[in-house]
């Protein structure tokens, strides 16, 4: 049987505990990475500390060649797999209007929670602000749905829009990646006195 | 390893290690679930439960909260699987931060600024990433980091303008954190 496992057909306890658990490494993960540090987070954003560009790209760099690799040897049906939609102008401002919030509030909501759990106050306020925008955004929703629903694109990966087959994309997000490290260091060095 | 000095907090992962294990623990959740992971999704669905139990007919008239409610409240947005998800997350970030010495009751913010003053800005972060999270249809979690291994074109344009915005933003909040 190939991934990815049929969980409807597993049951409700195999569906709790598959989120209980991978939630629970993906906390882990994030507090050893130092990602509930407010401070550490936003030193990405001052040329301090990259540690946020330097995990994030990391993972996705492991799971990105993982789901290649296993996809090759026929482990895994890719076709089953969720690619989130693209709707290109909301997700463009979306991230203009989130980009600004991270570096106000100092985390984002992932590694707010985090936060919270390791004891941080400010990360509590964070979680509530959250809940808070959530609902005002739910409130507004009929307002904002035409824009919500725009500029859907047809093309759903990076291979698909560049017309490249998925192996040179993804040799391009690796070299990407190395050379960022490359330039994460150097300015890391050059930060600390 | 037999006695873990609460007094001096254990030092950060390696951030290349930790990204790994991260990347590894996303690659189990797509082999798993066939998805990815997540966090602001469970903002979305603690508030629309919230919005049910006060005021329910509002909720499902509602096409944002009835999504999560059900159009009959025959869904229970609070068992859904990025729910759980998040409250796993929250006890794995507190046994972790246990583990190693770091749990502590703290503010974290820059010298420039007041406890009181962080704390504001902290809330007031909270609430506009909320409608940069939903209009994007997932945060950094969500869309960047397991869109961006899905190779999503939507996932890459929100990480190109999220930390575009960061940059640009940044010196002007500069002494909250500096």
């Amino acid at each position: 049987m190939s991934a990815p496992l049929p969980l409807d057909a597993t049951g409700p306890v195999a569906h709790a505990a598959s989120a209980l658990l991978l939630g629970g490494a993906f906390g882990v993960a994030l507090e050893r990475a130092g990602l509930g540090d407010a401070r550490k987070l936003t030193g990405q954003f001052y040329g301090t500390d990259f540690a946020v560009f330097k995990v994030m790209f990391t993972a996705i760099v492991t799971c990105m060649l993982g789901l290649l690799v296993l996809g090759a040897l026929g482990l895994v049906n890719r076709t089953r797999l969720v690619v989130p939609p693209t709707y290109l102008l909301p997700q463009a401002v979306g991230g203009l209007i989130f980009g600004v919030g991270f570096v106000l509030g100092g985390y984002c909501p992932g590694t707010g929670c985090t936060a919270a759990a390791s004891g941080r106050l400010d990360a509590l306020a964070l979680v509530a602000g959250l809940l808070g925008g959530t609902w005002l955004f739910g409130e507004a929703f009929s307002r904002l749905r035409g824009f919500y629903e725009a500029t859907p694109m047809a093309a759903r990966t990076l291979p698909e829009l560049f017309g490249l087959a998925e192996g040179a994309v993804v040799a391009g997000v690796v070299v990407l990646a190395l050379a960022g490290f490359g330039v994460a260091e150097h300015l890391e060095r050059r930060s600390s006195p | 390893m037999s006695d873990p000095a609460r007094a001096a907090p254990r030092a950060y992962a390696n951030p290349y290690v930790a990204g790994a294990g991260l990347g590894l623990v996303l690659l189990a959740a797509f082999l798993v679930t066939g998805h990815g992971l997540g966090a602001s999704g469970a903002a979305a669905a603690v508030v629309s439960a919230g919005v049910e139990a006060v005021a329910p007919t509002h909720a499902r008239a509602n096409p944002f909260f009835g999504a999560w409610t059900g159009a009959d409240g025959g869904r229970a947005p609070l068992s859904d699987w990025i729910v759980l998800e998040v409250a796993g997350l929250i006890a794995g970030a507190a046994l972790s931060a246990w583990a190693a010495g770091r749990w502590q009751r703290r503010v974290d913010r820059g010298p420039g600024i007041g406890d009181r003053r962080r704390l504001l800005a902290a809330f007031a972060g909270g609430t506009v990433m909320a409608f940069g999270a939903r209009l994007a249809r997932g945060c950094t979690s969500g869309l960047g980091l397991t869109g961006g291994a899905a190779l999503s074109v939507g996932a890459w344009v929100f990480l190109l303008t999220l930390f575009a915005a960061g940059y640009a933003v940044a010196p002007l909040l500069r002494r909250s954190w500096r």
